[in-house]
Formats: C-alpha cells, structure tokens, sequence
C-alpha cells in the first residue's frame, strides 16, 4: 500500500450543507427547564447524575463505617447495610456513569464535535431526559417507602431478590418493585436518547467530517450507545420478567420453594435464566461505561501533550472490536453457577481475547506521550490517572477471568477491589479529566487550579489507599457482601485494621469531590476568562464563535471539515496545532 | 442465548460491511481537504425519520430477540407443556397482514397523490389493527377460561407475555397512526403525509414479521432447529 492521499474525485459536491430547522426556545420555561437543545439537555443529564452520585457516594461511607468500625454504628443493621450495596451499585452502575457518560457527555460533545447545530431528534432528546429523571425520582421514593429499597445486591439475582426474607422485598414492601420500574424507565428514556446520538454521528455529521476524521472521543460514545441499545433490552427482558414473577405469580425465574414451613406457589422457574439475561447486559454495560472513557482518554492526552494519537485507526478498530467482543464473554460473570466446564473454557477465551485489542489501547496511549510535550495540566494528570488505574484493574481482570482462578477468588473482596480499579475509578477518573478539560468551554471560565491539584493527587492516591488493600482482604479470604465479619479462624487479625484504613482513606476521598463540587461552583463567578480555544484544541468544539457556544452552536454557518482531529505540532505549520476547519494545506504555510 | 446471538451475528455483518464502505481502512493523517473525501461519506441521505425508525427497529428486534432467547432456555426445563395455541390467532394474524397491506397501500396512494385512497386505507388499516388487538385480548379469555391461565405453565405465562409486548408495541404504532391519519384528513402536506405513511407501514411490516417469527415459536415449529443450536451454545 502505498502512502498517498487519494485523488481528487471530479464531481465534489459544493461545501455547503443544508441547513436545519432549528427550534428556538421562546421563554425561560422552553430554554432552560424544557429544553431541546442539547447542551442544555447535557447540564440537565449530568446535574442529575451528579446528585444521585453524591447519594450513593454517601451510601459507600455508611457501608465503610460499618466495615471499618464494625457495631459502632446501631443504625446501620444488616438488612441496612444490604440495601446500601444494592442502592450504591446500581446508582453508580446505571444512574451515574451510564447517564454521564452518554446522556452527558454524549449529548454536549456529539453535536459539537461532529460540526452539528444540535441533535437530529431534539424533542426526542427532550424527553429522554425527562423519562430519565423520573426513573431517578421513582429510585428515590424507594427510599421512603415501607421496608425501604431493595437489598437484593446490585445483580438482583432470584430467587433471594423477591423473597420476603430480602429487605424491600417482604409482603406489602415496595422497594423490588421500584428498583424494577425504574430501571424500565431508565432503559425507555435511554433509548429516546441513544436514537438521538446514534441517528446524529450518522446524518449529522459536517461537510468534510467523515467517520475517520472523527474525534476519537465520538468514537467512543458512539460505540457504546450503539451497545447500549442492543445490550439495554436484555435488562428490559429480566426486569419485565421478574415483575411478572413478584406481582402476577408466574415462574419464570422463581423454582419451588419453602419459605417459613410453606410452600409457595412458585415452581420449576430458572434462577440461572435471570443471570444469563442480566450478563448479557451486564457484561456490555462495562464497556457501555468504558469506550467513552477511551475516546476521552485518547484525546485528552493527544492535546495535553501536543502529539497525534499513535494508532489512530488501531484505535479505531480497537474500540468496535471490544464492543463486538463484549458481547460473547456475559457467562465469566457465572463461573460458580453451575455451568459445563467446555462453556466456562469457551468463556475463559474470549474473556482474554479482549484484552487484546484493549491492550492495544494502552500501548497507543504511551506511545502518544512517548516524546510528546506533555503539560501537566489537570485534565493530564487524570487522564495518566486512568492510564494506571485502568492497567491495574485490567489485569486482576486477566485473574478472574480464567475459570480455575477465579473459584477461589469469586465472592471475595478481591473481586470488589477489581471492579472498582477498572470500572470505577478508572472511568470516573476520566469523568473528572473531561469535565476540567471541557469545563472551560461550557462556562468561559478557567477552574481554579490549586483545588484541582488537591482534588486530583487526593483522589489518585486515596483511591489507591482504599482498593489496593482491598485486593489483599479479598486473598485472605473476606467474602464480600457481608455487613461483619465477626472473628473467624480463617481471616487474619491484620484485617481489621486495613478495614479501618481503607474507611479512612474513603472518607478522605469522597471529601475531595466536594472540594471538586466546590471548585466548579467557584469557577462559574470567579475563575479567569478562558478564551474560546485555551487547550489550543483541533476539534470543532473549541472553535465555535461564542464561549459558551451558543443555539445552534455555530454561529451562522457550519464549519466545514478539511483534516483528522489530530494535527498536533505538525512540522512547517504556524502554530502546534491546526483546526480541523482550517482549510490551510500545511505546506503552503509560513514557517515561522 | 441462540436466538439473540444469531441476531447479533446478523447485525454484526452488516455493521462490518457498512464501516468498509464507509472508509475505516482510509488514512485520516495523510487526507486533507473536502475534495479527497469520497462524495456521500461525510454524510448520508437526508432521510433522517427513516433512519431513526431503522435503529428503533433494531432496538425492537434486539427485544424480541431475547424474550425468545428466554422462551427456549426456559422450555428446557421439566414443567413446560407447550399451549395449545386457540384458533382466534389465526383471525388475528389475518388481520394483521390485511393492517400491513392496507398500509402499504396508502402508501402507494399517496405516492401518487391519491387523497381519498390515502385516506381509506390508512382508516381501514388502523381499524385491522384494532381488530388484531381485540383478536388477542378474546384469545387470552380463551386461554384462561380453559384452563391455560397466566401462571398455571410457564409455557402460558410466555404466551401472554410476549404476544402482550407484541400488542403493546402495536398499541404505541397506533398512536403514531392516529396522528397521520388525522394529519391526512386535514389535509396535511402531500411530503409529510407521504413520509408518515412510509415510518408507519415499515413499522407495521416490521412487527408483522416480529408476529410471524413469534408465532412459528410459539407453534413449535422452531423446536428442532433451536435444540440443534442449542448443542453448541449455552
């Protein structure tokens, strides 16, 4: 193959792109509540998600209280603390990172960096959100409701899950029965949403914007809703499913059970029908969370360190390979249920295939700050955060993902430790990076750096002092999910106190994203003036007229796109970056 | 799982085939300007409704495609007896092939910008549609009264579930038909009108051929060929 451009096709179509109808808000009601433009409809997604963060973050200091101080605290009972894993993993799972990542960051940077005035659907959009917040607002009510939520665990497996025994699941208890509705809505508006961004990468695109010339970043987002939508339905599935099994009596998960001397009505159902249903989307929901947080991470490190991507199309080939392959390793999640072992060796195989082509990422990302001019900015030193972060967990992975380790291993704290490494903090690593790195755009003004430092060097490393101790608690053998341990022979004394530890440093942590909360509030009166390109960034985002940009996002005319989204200290050119708008052939310009 | 794996296959496929055509293997760094993009890459038709419906299509497919999945793991088990399916589905399925064609008519119509044809046939297709909705609710009072009730198999419970899914989907079709059908008779722009009756007949087609795979399960005319795949896959 040989490297030259290709030629000039004769018949090119003029560079002008028909314009949209654009809907114009006519009150404060339509613009900022009832929103239809995108960005808005971002904020609206990412506050919600943000705030229903901040309650499961609560939720792990209550159970860290317990863990680390066992009995100090009277309120935090068994069946409580039950119910704060449950409501704490599925806020974080599903209401916070997939509604930030997509809802949030896919609707403010899909139009914006594909060179769109806004969403195709944005009535559709609309709703998305609204439907959203009230699968947010029916999870809460669980709150207040008799017996409290569920305490299912996050994975909601049956029979446990609408058995009286559960809290949030006796007879009269709401709780299951909110979790399942909520969820139902949250899969109906993503839905909404998804059409929206999905629908917008494929028509909305600018002229000249073609799939390769996309930002990485869309890439990312673009692939996992595309997940989304096909993985989401399986949720769907389980959920209606088992809301027929808890209100109508069927059995369709439920098998013959005595409860308290009683044989209840249900017979013959498939508890291990449920977690195939449930994997099948649980398993693409780690990806759903972690493709955005690659496309992000790809980018914020070509701009902060002044370089083009290494791989660009490696990356690209790299980011729909893991999500088509995400789709055939549900059933690692299932080692212990039961299962043929040629499934499990089937399973094993592909778990470790992926971490090929994921392995291929990290390589391009050092590759790219290899001899680059790396700036330690804020948005920098998250991004490297993720780096590390992201190798940690991603080889406990490679543990747990071979079938004879992960038997001992399963239902410890191990695996706690390794979930959290790679689709905790790693992704929210990222969430962090971007908005500080995207802050200045949506506001026009700089956050306030030296509570960055300390937000990020407390976040990195107290999430270090809270998981990297926690693997150890899992190979000594402390199982997870269990409010006290009590003093058995098998668990070393040593336990307690790195339980005491890891409280202390989660404490530690969570005080760092309210100084975070902090700093975004402060900045939005009193940080600098940002300029509309402080990055000195190549996608279209950073060149739009206003800053913030403002409906339509392009002024009067859309931009037209001549080049990759990476041409980053390009030798001969004028400055170290050029736009992707700027229709300058490189070798043309001055020297300078 | 066979069922959605194969679905998933399928769109596997086509998903790799458009991303070759739509220039993965190009070199983004070597390419600038607007005139080395290959005319029709940077952007697609104009028909933006149509392909929003295609996606919520898939999204539909990707459903049913799982509740299917479910429906043959749980067969396996021991307490299935399969339902003995009442002749009223087959009314049923009449009418929603007759809802399908009456469809397809007003779309034709209305392509050659026959108001009244347009007009007939979308009202009589809406009202076969209603009549396959009443059709079903009469085949799960059959099936309760004679002792196929919900929770007596579950072989009954994915009756009326799925075939419950299939009619609320038609349900939601209905309102958007409603909408198009007033829009028609009062007279609404020939391109919109026309547009509209596009969205809703592919829809219609779509769940019809939803309702035929459905059916050719819930008969047990796919048992064999799902118990063959079922050798290799969990």
């Amino acid at each position: 193959m040989v490297d030259v451009p290709t030629p000039l096709p004769p018949d090119v179509p003029p560079a002008e792109v028909p314009e949209v109808e654009l809907y114009h808000a006519k009150s404060y009601w339509t613009k900022y509540i009832f929103a239809q433009d995108a960005k808005v409809i971002a904020i609206q997604y990412s506050c919600t998600a943000i705030a229903i963060g901040l309650v499961a973050l609560v939720l792990s200091w209550l159970m860290r209280l317990q863990l680390g101080f066992p009995d100090l605290f009277d309120f935090i009972t068994p069946e409580a603390y039950y119910q704060f894993v449950t409501m704490h993993g599925m806020i974080m799972v599903v209401y916070l990172l997939t509604a930030l990542f997509l809802g949030g960051f896919g609707n403010y940077l899909i139009p914006l960096m594909v060179g769109a005035r806004d969403m195709v659907f944005p009535y559709v959009n609309m709703l998305s959100f609204w439907v959203y917040l009230l699968a947010v607002l029916v999870l809460v009510a669980s709150f207040f409701v008799p017996g409290g939520p569920t305490g299912a665990g996050w994975t909601l497996y049956p029979p446990q899950a609408i058995l009286s025994g559960t809290p949030g699941s006796a007879e009269g208890d709401l709780g299951i029965i909110l979790m399942l509705v909520s969820l139902i809505l949250f899969i109906i508006g993503f839905t909404m949403g998804g059409l929206n961004y999905v629908v917008t990468v494929l028509q909305g695109r600018a002229r000249g914007m073609t799939l390769m010339r996309m930002p990485l970043t869309v890439w990312g987002i673009f692939t996992a809703t595309v997940m989304a939508l096909l993985a989401f339905p399986a949720l769907l599935v389980a959920s209606v499913m088992m809301l027929f099994d808890r209100l109508l009596g069927t059995s369709f998960f439920m098998p013959s059970l005595v409860e308290f001397g009683e044989q209840l009505q249900y017979g013959g159902g498939s508890p291990i029908l449920f977690q195939h249903l449930f994997w099948f989307f649980g398993h693409p929901e780690v990806y759903i969370v972690a493709l955005p947080a690659f496309g992000i991470v790809s980018d914020l490190i070509s701009v902060h360190a002044r370089k083009n991507i290494f791989g660009y199309r490696m990356m690209v080939w790299a980011i729909v390979g893991i999500g088509a392959l995400s789709f055939i390793v549900w059933a690692h999640h299932m080692y212990v249920s039961g299962m043929h072992p040629y499934f499990g060796f089937f399973f094993a195989t592909t778990t470790l295939i992926i971490a090929i082509p994921t392995a291929i990422k990290v390589y391009n990302w050092v590759l790219t700050l290899w001899r680059g001019d790396i700036h330690l900015t804020i948005p920098m030193l998250f991004a490297l955060g993720f780096i590390v972060t992201f190798v940690n967990g991603g080889l406990t992975g490679l543990f747990l993902g071979n079938v004879v380790v992960d038997v001992p291993l399963s239902d410890t704290m191990f695996v706690v430790a390794h979930f959290h490494m790679v689709m905790g903090v790693a992704p929210i690593m990222v969430i962090m990076g971007a908005i500080y790195h995207w802050y200045p755009k949506m506001t026009g003004r700089m956050y306030n750096e030296a509570m960055g430092q300390f937000h990020f060097w407390v976040t990195f490393v107290g999430a270090y002092a809270i998981f990297f101790p926690m693997h150890y608690v899992g190979l000594v053998g402390v199982p997870r999910r269990y409010p006290e341990l009590g003093d058995p022979a098998f668990v070393t004394q040593s336990v307690d106190g790195l339980n005491a530890f890891i409280s202390l440093a989660a404490f530690a942590v969570g005080f760092a994203q309210i100084v975070f909360l902090f700093n975004i509030y402060w900045s939005l009166r009193n940080g600098r003036d940002a300029g509309g390109n402080p990055w000195r960034a190549t996608t279209l985002e950073w060149q739009t007229a206003d800053t913030p940009p403002g409906h339509g996002n392009f002024g009067d005319e859309l931009p037209v796109v001549y080049r990759w989204a990476y041409d980053y200290s390009v030798p001969g050119a004028p400055e170290d970056f050029i736009a992707q708008n700027d229709p300058t052939p490189v070798s043309q310009a001055e020297p300078t | 799982m066979t069922v959605i794996l194969l679905f998933l296959l399928i769109l596997a496929c086509l998903g790799a085939w458009w991303l070759l055509r739509q220039g993965v293997m190009s070199k983004p760094w070597l390419e600038t300007g607007v005139d080395t993009v290959q005319p029709g890459s940077d952007r697609m038709s104009p028909h933006l409704a149509k392909i929003g419906l295609g996606v919520f299509l898939t999204v539909v497919g990707s459903l049913f495609a799982l509740f299917l999945s479910a429906y043959f793991i749980r067969m396996a088990y021991a307490d299935w007896r399969p339902v003995p399916l009442p002749q009223v589905v087959w009314i049923s399925t009449g009418q929603l092939i007759l809802s399908s064609i009456l469809l397809q008519i007003a779309v034709i119509a209305a392509r050659n910008g026959d108001r009244t044809a347009t007009k007939l046939s979308l009202l009589f297709g809406a009202i076969a549609a209603l009549g396959f909705l009443t059709s079903q609710l009469i085949a799960f009072g059959e099936l309760t009264s004679t002792g196929f009730a919900l929770t007596k198999n579950p072989a009954n419970s994915f009756f009326f579930m799925i075939t419950g899914i299939h009619g609320l989907h038609i349900l939601g079709g209905l309102v958007a038909l409603g909408l198009l059908i007033a829009d028609a008779w009062n007279d609404g722009p020939v391109e919109r009108v026309i547009l509209r009756s596009e969205l809703c007949a592919t829809y219609w087609h779509f769940l019809l051929l939803i309702w035929i795979v459905i059916m050719v399960v819930l008969i047990g005319w796919a048992d064999s060929f799902i118990a063959f795949c079922g050798q290799f896959l969990p």
